[in-house]
């Protein structure tokens, strides 16, 4: 598709089905094209990392949002405003570690997942495991390493769907090999 | 995603099929789409491979976008003639997709390709088989 980057198309936003359904058509290729779930959650984590390195300068590009102080404040920033730019919805942030490195996501409602059931034959699929990339990949591009999985998941029958992240590392600005 | 269990309470089936309220930023379906782009672009070889990749997406997702948007727009009744059919894919389908309507309609035969002359335009080529039906239909 041939298509000038307008900056004027940018904070446009469309309706959740289009995407829901995308993204649903993703996944079901993912599982045909792999064996086995652990492959296909590997997989969603990868491209989930491709997308989130990019994201992030859409995200900084278009919200006047400086550089955060602590964790505290980008878990603050990544549940206000960045969900709510891509995906529409606030998850809460809830269960800090006493040493406040790690945190939970709490996701009411996921635009992923509209409609989604997983079958009995998939049951170890993290279905929108991308989000753990997507969120990994972004942090990483602004110096910090994280590990993001999901503790809960609605689609296996739990009652909310909980994304863990924990910081790992603040990540050291290394200059390119050879780049004196 | 063929074998459903529903394990008793399917409240799946119980949810409404009105226009979902979230909305969804462009960039981020775009972002989706770039990198389902290159995944498919990772196992192929041609790009003609490639295109049929893509076009296999896409369909189960207009099978899916059909359904509900019948359902919404024209009260469960389908269009079976092939004039209708392009009307209801310019009119609600594009509104669906893309926000707003198609811009024009040409044409007419059953195999999509696309052609980039001054913006982007759908050729869809139907089968003989098709245009003579429907001729026969409109007799009637």
């Amino acid at each position: 598709m041939s298509r000038q980057s307008n900056r004027t198309t940018d904070s446009k936003k469309m309706n959740s089905e289009l995407f829901t359904l995308t993204y649903g058509a993703l996944v079901t290729q993912l599982c045909k094209d792999y064996e086995n779930d652990e492959e296909v959650n590997k997989q969603l984590d990868k491209m989930g990392y491709n997308i989130g390195v990019r994201l992030i300068e859409d995200f900084l590009a278009r919200s006047s949002i400086g550089r955060c102080q602590d964790f505290r404040e980008t878990a603050d920033v990544i549940s206000k405003v960045a969900f709510k730019m891509y995906l529409g919805i606030t998850p809460s942030v809830t269960n800090w570690s006493p040493a406040g490195d790690e945190l939970s996501l709490i996701l009411e409602s996921n635009p992923l997942v509209d409609f989604v059931e997983l079958p009995d034959n998939h049951s170890s699929l993290v279905y929108s495991n991308l989000l753990c990339g997507v969120l990994r990949g972004a942090l990483e591009m602004v110096q910090m390493a994280v590990d993001v999985k999901f503790a809960q998941d609605t689609l296996r029958g739990d009652n909310v769907t909980e994304i863990r992240m924990k910081f790992i590392k603040r990540i050291e600005e290394n200059l390119p090999a050879g780049d004196e | 995603m063929e074998t459903r269990f529903t394990r008793g309470k399917s409240a799946i089936l119980e949810r409404s099929l009105t226009r979902p309220k979230t909305e969804v930023s462009v960039s981020a379906f775009a972002l989706l789409f770039s990198e389902m782009v290159q995944y498919c672009q990772s196992r192929v070889y041609s790009v003609s491979e490639l295109q049929a990749r893509l076009a296999d997406l896409g369909q189960g997702v207009g099978a899916s976008l059909l359904d509900v948007l019948v359902l919404r727009e024209k009260n469960g009744k389908r269009e079976t003639k092939v004039l209708n059919i392009l009307l209801f894919i310019k009119v609600s389908v594009w509104r669906a997709l893309f926000g707003k309507e198609a811009d024009k309609l040409d044409g007419f035969p059953a195999k999509v390709t696309v052609h980039w002359h001054k913006g982007t335009t759908l050729m869809i080529k139907f089968d003989e088989a098709v245009i003579a039906r429907d001729k026969a239909l409109e007799g009637r």
